[in-house]
């Protein structure tokens, strides 16, 4: 295995900078990677054909004394629910097999400017709605740490793609917890922004209220430098909040040393915690407090009585949102089409289309969406769920009069089986109970790795919760706390994950 | 208790443009019962007296200048079209025999 894929962004990066690593080098040695291993793991749907090109443009233009990003030339992953104009965007359906968009997503088109090298498109359940990736149309992604186990959802595959040193960075969506519990299961890093923080154009809409495109790498500072990438107003998008941020890598650096620990006051969701919860993932979580603790921050117990009907609200809101958005996959202008047998109207056309074209757990949302916004339910069901996200919001305003950030485990337990919860949709939405609060509440999050479960020897994450618009707070704090963890451990926690590809 | 019925399956189907098979509609009838049961629980605090909240970050209407802005080609356009003519896209006839 080749060392450059071992390193971090911000590493790969300055040797880069410094020449003493070419572009294509980087490239071909993520490129060889993943030939060694993706077969196993499957985080790529497609692996771009013009990554070494792109490469080679970039170690020209710093050849000839061109002011390139700092991170020009590091290899980037692209969940395939963002759009891009040189490789197929799927967002893992087969209704969209083959599409090719027009147009770059904001992100893609700010990462491209910045030098990163996109080097393939990553796996994801359909639409972006599963918790494992099973639900992809195009097979699972398996977790690099145990393959018989899932690699988190929806962004397995760019999550399983940084944890199996495929790439240093990738890019997320996260709706419910798409990037935060893929990094809980996988030992990696994972960043939802705040709502409106970073461009939604060009991701393809699964719940326009909820979703949030983010970063999803294997440390604090490389979330941060990609945050800042892809970060800011893009007109575009009419849910960009138009206000200037701080650097993000700014507030990882300076969170690096520890001092933000001293007085930070860290509030404990009493509602997470129980039931569901494994204990190696409870015992994780209390050993970080303690540590925290012991760096000078005060915890504080937090009461957020609303957090026990969020899930019942999502899953009321993303279903109705997505039946509206999933409403354009009509075999019209774009996507699959098929025709029923003995031909029929366009009307025909388009529900043998979609009846052949979505899989079986967007039929699930998209018939549940469609209820719950039918006349005479839409009261009952889809109007409470927008007050219960009043009531949860007023949670964290309460929460954060008393705290700085929230913390809790990224996840109930670590990762479980390929297989096992697929046909029990209510066992895989509640996974989701520490991470849809934030996408509710349109609050930043981030999930850090906190040590490997005693009992199975599986990644467990560690969520912070900030503010909205206090993004910088989480890096801040986040690799302060990283920084305390691995020097207890003596390593990083990604460098215990077993080796794959038989090397 | 569920309110869901395999007639009302059908019926959202049919509103979702989804040509579901008789098996779909039967798995999906027990699985919507079990969601629609444990989910109808937010009723329980959604008050009368709490608004309702659409969007995490709340903001005016964003609005840009009504100028003419980067376009897509008509090429692009129809680029992922499953049927194509004469620049436009080619769908079956809109109206079926009974109408």
């Amino acid at each position: 295995m080749s060392e450059l894929i071992r390193l971090s962004a911000a590493e790969l990066a300055a040797k880069l900078s410094a020449g003493e690593v070419s572009a294509v080098e980087a490239t071909q040695a993520h490129l060889d990677r993943i030939a060694a291993v993706d077969g196993d793991v499957h985080a790529f749907l497609h692996v771009s054909d013009s990554a070494l090109e792109t490469a080679r443009g970039i170690d020209e233009r710093r050849a000839a004394g061109e002011q390139l990003h700092e991170l020009a030339g590091v290899p980037l992953a692209v969940k395939d629910v963002l759009v891009t104009t040189d490789m197929p965007s799927t967002s893992g359906s087969k209704i969209l097999e083959g599409y090719m968009s027009p147009f770059d997503a904001t992100v893609v088109e700010r990462a491209r400017a910045a030098g990163l090298i996109a080097i393939g498109k990553t796996n994801m359940d359909e639409f972006a709605m599963g918790s494992s990736t099973e639900h992809s149309a195009y097979g699972p992604t398996h977790n690099p740490w145990d393959l018989t186990r899932i690699p988190g959802g929806s962004g397995g595959g760019s999550a399983a793609a940084v944890a199996a040193f495929e790439a240093p960075l990738a890019l997320g969506s996260d709706t419910g917890g798409s990037i935060r519990q893929p990094a809980h299961v996988t030992g990696t890093v994972g960043v939802k922004p705040t709502y409106g923080g970073v461009s939604r154009y060009g991701s393809i809409a699964l719940a326009s209220s909820l979703d949030q495109v983010g970063p999803v790498t294997r440390t604090v500072l490389d979330a941060a430098l990609l945050h800042d990438v892809i970060g800011g107003h893009d007109a575009r998008d009419s849910t960009s909040i138009p206000e200037s941020w701080v650097l993000m890598a700014a507030a990882a650096r300076e969170g690096q040393s520890g001092e933000v620990l001293k007085g930070l006051r860290v509030g404990v969701v009493k509602q997470f915690s129980g039931e569901g919860f494994q204990a190696g993932v409870e015992q994780r979580f209390a050993e970080t407090l303690t540590l925290l603790q012991g760096a000078g921050a005060e915890i504080v117990e937090i009461d957020a009585p609303h957090f026990e009907y969020a899930v019942a609200a999502y899953y009321l809101i993303l279903p109705a949102e997505a039946s509206s958005n999933l409403a354009r996959y009509d075999s019209v202008r774009f996507g699959l089409r098929v025709h029923p047998q003995g031909g029929g109207t366009v009307e025909d056309v388009m529900a043998a289309t979609r009846e052949a074209g979505f899989g079986p757990e967007v039929k699930r949302r998209i018939i549940l969406g469609t209820y719950a916004l039918s006349s005479g339910y839409y009261d009952a069901y889809y109007g409470s769920a927008q007050k219960v996200r009043t009531l949860i919001q007023r949670d964290f305003n309460a929460a954060f009069e008393q705290v700085d950030v929230i913390a809790s485990p990224s996840a109930p337990t670590t990762a479980f089986k390929l297989g096992e919860r697929i046909n029990d949709p209510l066992a895989m939405y509640l996974n989701d109970i520490t991470t849809i609060p934030a996408n509710l509440a349109g609050v930043p999050g981030i999930s850090i790795p906190m040590g490997l479960a005693p009992e199975d020897g599986l990644p467990t994450g560690l969520q912070l919760m900030a503010p909205a618009r206090a993004d910088d707070r989480l890096y801040r704090v986040a690799a302060a706390i990283e920084a305390r963890l691995e020097s207890g451990w003596g390593h990083t926690l990604i460098s215990q994950a077993p080796a794959l590809g038989g090397k | 208790m569920s309110e869901i019925t395999p007639e009302l399956v059908t019926h959202l189907a049919s509103l979702s443009r989804i040509d579901l098979s008789p098996d779909e509609i039967a798995s999906l009838t027990t699985e919507l019962g079990q969601i629609v049961d444990s989910i109808a629980k937010v009723s329980e605090v959604a008050t009368a007296e709490v608004p309702a909240t659409s969007h995490p970050i709340p903001l005016t209407n964003a609005l840009r200048a009504d100028v003419v802005g980067e376009t897509l080609t008509q090429e692009q356009v129809l680029q992922n079209a499953p049927e194509q003519q004469d620049g436009k896209f080619v769908v079956t006839a809109i109206l079926g025999e009974e109408q």
